[in-house]
């Protein structure tokens, strides 16, 4: 399995990351070798459908009621504290289409 | 002071040989001193340090029991939180960011009282073999500065090596405590998935990653492992597990199995002859010793080179520059969300990272979901079952914990093929969910360098107090743990 540097560019793109055209060579080469090991899979015959389960020590689901756990008010400020944009307890964010 | 083990330290503070106090600077003293060279700590936590330790001599004073870990220096892994503390998992997009909270083993350790010194290098979000990834600094390993300590938790392993605490907190997610633990020279526990809470811990491969200790004595890992385990109603995959232990330490004979697989390609003549040499060692102190077969864990890495970067590329989407964190919407005023994300995320990862976030993207993208991701899965479930089958024939696998000694540094940073090939024995432990200890079985000697080479048991789920029993027997006859590195 080859990944072309556009295939590259395309997934970068996916993950919200900038890829300049050398550094997306190099993955592209990197990620191909990564794809050719992964792929000896194939070699192993499973039936994915019933076969494809994600724990491997018997999780079950776990409940709990829904109710609030709140936090200290020292947790509380040190959280607010790294917004990057903050207004007064706000979290700002920038527009999705303009600034 | 500094080359104690938790025991002998706990006993000096009970028996007023020292106090909390003077242990603690005497490791602060040597983190000043020869840390810059080691470059293990991150952060260190002066103040905190001495202020816990102070309590301890007034628990001491008044004569108040003390837990095993009381007054004990520990280093914690820097993708664990500590509340108040910076906490960047060795990322540039976690550089700014101030723990809000603390992990469940942090608050499990500072509620027994163990002094914790600070935070511990590692590679970026706890990808790499080397801690080469690492966005800040480069830990050396304390054997041969001109090589690397192992990863991901190459910090804890090197601090550990070369005195700057008694103890420390890894995370392994394909061997990141394990691996250094062998390089470094000292034992490190991977337990069972789930028997100690992932709560605040970074995660990257959400079914994979354990929190575990490093120290110097297989007992020190032992009561680490104590102290933290557990199920923690913040980690629904935690889990209080079923212990099967064996019985009395060392002396219950135990059936133990070696897998030919992990003798084969790729591994130096040497180190494997350092295991051959324990396992004769453990045959004459009465076990048995039977040549296993599990020809599905040469598959092991490939399932884990498909699923980890599926689960840390989902994992690693919270980056993202609008809570915490580096982000450019603190420097760039006109950029618009998206681009905020792009741009901080772009700066903020470092390469490895973004490979493994792609990677994770393609294999989970429509049409290549099943050929990579569920077909990964399904073989994780058979090599878990390979695993079940061949613990009912033995109670523990014994295999090199790492192909080969401590590389140069540089030497693999170029090449993620060949990186990731160093997790080849330690992978399947995290694949099946199993637990499985390092510990220090020789040395081999590179470039005029003697380098230290470490042997992996791995046991059954929940059954780590066997592996533990062995490893404490298997020292009480060697003396490869004594070994210490010249400072």
């Amino acid at each position: 399995m080859e990944l072309t540097v556009e295939e590259v560019q395309h997934l970068a793109k996916l993950c919200k990351l900038e890829v300049e055209d050398e550094a997306a060579e190099r993955y592209a080469k990197q990620l191909s070798e990564v794809l050719e090991y992964v792929g000896k899979l194939r070699e192993v015959e499973v039936d994915i459908e019933s076969e494809a389960v994600a724990s491997v020590t018997g999780l079950e689901n776990v409940m709990r009621e829904d109710e609030l756990h709140g936090c200290t008010a020292e947790e509380r400020e040190r959280i607010l504290d790294q917004f990057p944009l903050r207004e007064d307890d706000l979290l700002k964010t920038r527009g999705v289409f303009g600034i | 002071m500094t080359d104690l083990t938790i025991e002998q330290l706990h006993g000096d503070l009970l028996a007023k040989k020292f106090s909390a106090t003077e242990a603690t600077n005497a490791h602060l003293e040597a983190i000043a001193s020869r840390d810059s060279t080691i470059g293990a700590y991150l952060h260190v936590a002066n103040e905190d340090a001495l202020s816990t330790a102070a309590r301890v001599d007034e628990a001491i004073a008044r004569g108040d029991s003390l837990s095993a870990v009381a007054g004990v220096p520990i280093g914690v892994k820097d993708t664990i939180l500590v509340s108040g503390a910076p906490c960047t998992a060795g990322s540039n997009i976690l550089k700014p960011y101030v723990a809000a909270y603390d992990a469940t083993v942090t608050k499990k350790l500072k509620s027994n009282d163990a002094v914790l010194m600070g935070k511990l290098n590692c590679d970026e979000f706890a990808m790499g073999s080397s801690t080469e990834s690492s966005a800040f600094r480069a830990t050396v390993n304390p054997w041969d500065q001109r090589t690397v300590p192992g990863g991901s938790s190459g910090g804890s392993a090197a601090a550990v090596a070369s005195g700057l605490c008694v103890a420390a907190l890894g995370s392994d997610t394909g061997g990141s405590i394990r691996q250094p633990a062998a390089l470094c020279g000292v034992v490190g526990l991977k337990p069972t998935y789930g028997s100690v809470s992932r709560y605040g811990l970074m995660a990257m491969a959400s079914s994979f990653d354990v929190i575990g200790p490093i120290a110097r004595r297989v007992a020190d890992v032992r009561t680490m492992f104590h102290a933290i385990r557990g199920k923690d109603a913040h980690d629904a995959t935690s889990s209080d597990g079923i212990p099967v232990s064996r019985g009395a330490a060392g002396s219950a004979k135990l059936r133990i199995g070696v897998p030919e697989e992990y003798f084969g390609q790729g591994i130096d003549d040497d180190v494997a002859a350092s295991v051959r040499d324990a396992i004769a060692v453990l045959e004459q102190r009465g076990h048995t010793i039977e040549e296993v077969s599990l020809p599905l864990s040469a598959y092991a890495l490939a399932v884990y080179y498909v699923l980890m970067p599926c689960e840390a590329s989902a994992n690693l989407e919270r980056y993202d520059g609008i809570r915490y964190g580096a982000s450019v919407a603190r420097s760039v005023p006109e950029t618009a969300l998206d681009g905020v994300y792009i741009a901080t995320r772009t700066k903020g990862f470092g390469p490895e990272v973004q490979r493994r976030i792609m990677m994770g993207t393609y294999a989970l993208s429509a049409g290549y979901a099943d050929q990579y991701y569920k077909r990964a899965l399904a073989v994780r479930q058979r090599i878990r079952r390979e695993f079940e089958d061949v613990f009912t024939r033995v109670d523990v696998l014994i295999t090199p914990t790492s192909p080969t000694p401590a590389w140069k540094f540089g030497e693999k940073t170029d090449d993620p093929m060949k990186m990731y090939l160093s997790d080849i024995f330690t992978v399947s432990a995290n694949v099946a969910g199993i637990p499985a200890l390092s510990l220090p079985c020789g040395f081999v000697e590179r470039d005029g360098a003697s380098l230290p080479v470490g042997l992996q048991l791995m046991g059954k789920w929940f059954d780590e107090e066997t592996l533990l029993s062995l490893g404490e027997a298997y020292e009480q006859v060697t003396e490869w743990h004594k070994k210490k590195v010249s400072a």
